[in-house]
């Protein structure tokens, strides 16, 4: 999983039926020093999270598996929201 | 997923048989100020989109989640068209109705 944060929000009528009811988000990969990597992806949320908020979210495959017996077309998927991160001094995350 | 704009139908007689009856657009990767970029993809559509308007691309597997395209040998889908998009507090795109 990767960290990142929510920057914006899509809205969308026509979609797909199985992203009906969940919320679209602009996320911005981040490092664990909240600088940006990369260019900004759309993904689905799964945990209530806001714009703002530091996330870790899963890419891939993996990322049409948040709910039991159902899955999404996601490639990107937040599954997370970060409280804190604690980082050994003089180390990396 | 990725933003894009749809930029064009691509018309394909030769193509995989599964491929048959879908549609294929050409859709330029942009970020949420959809200003055009260098990058294009080919996908198939899978929510009826039309060309000029901002749309929602899976890509990789998962491109393959939606029902109608289990079976299709496709690795980037377009699965919204999308309305407006809110970036930074502000609305920075919104669909001409």
């Amino acid at each position: 999983m990767k960290l990142g944060r929510v920057t914006g929000k899509v809205w969308a009528t026509a979609k797909d039926p199985k992203l009906n009811g969940l919320t679209l988000y602009v996320l911005q990969p981040v490092d664990e020093n909240d600088a940006k990597i990369g260019t900004e992806l759309i993904a689905v949320d799964t945990v209530g999270s806001r714009e703002g908020d530091l996330v870790y979210w899963v890419g891939g495959a993996e990322a049409t598996f948040p709910f039991s017996g159902r899955q999404i077309p996601s490639d990107v998927t937040i599954v997370g929201l970060v409280d804190r991160l604690d980082i050994r001094p003089g180390g990396t995350a | 997923m990725e933003l894009g704009r749809v930029e064009g139908t691509v018309v394909s007689t030769a193509k995989a048989g599964r491929l048959k009856g879908y549609k294929l657009l050409l859709v330029n990767l942009v970020g949420p100020d959809t200003k055009p970029s260098s990058n294009h993809v080919v996908a198939v559509d899978a929510v009826g989109a039309g060309e000029g308007e901002v749309v929602i691309v899976v890509r990789g597997s998962s491109a393959r989640q939606v029902d109608e395209l289990t079976n299709i040998p496709t690795d980037t889908s377009i699965v919204a068209i999308v309305d407006s998009i809110e970036y930074g507090g502000k609305t920075v795109f919104r669909k001409h109705t």
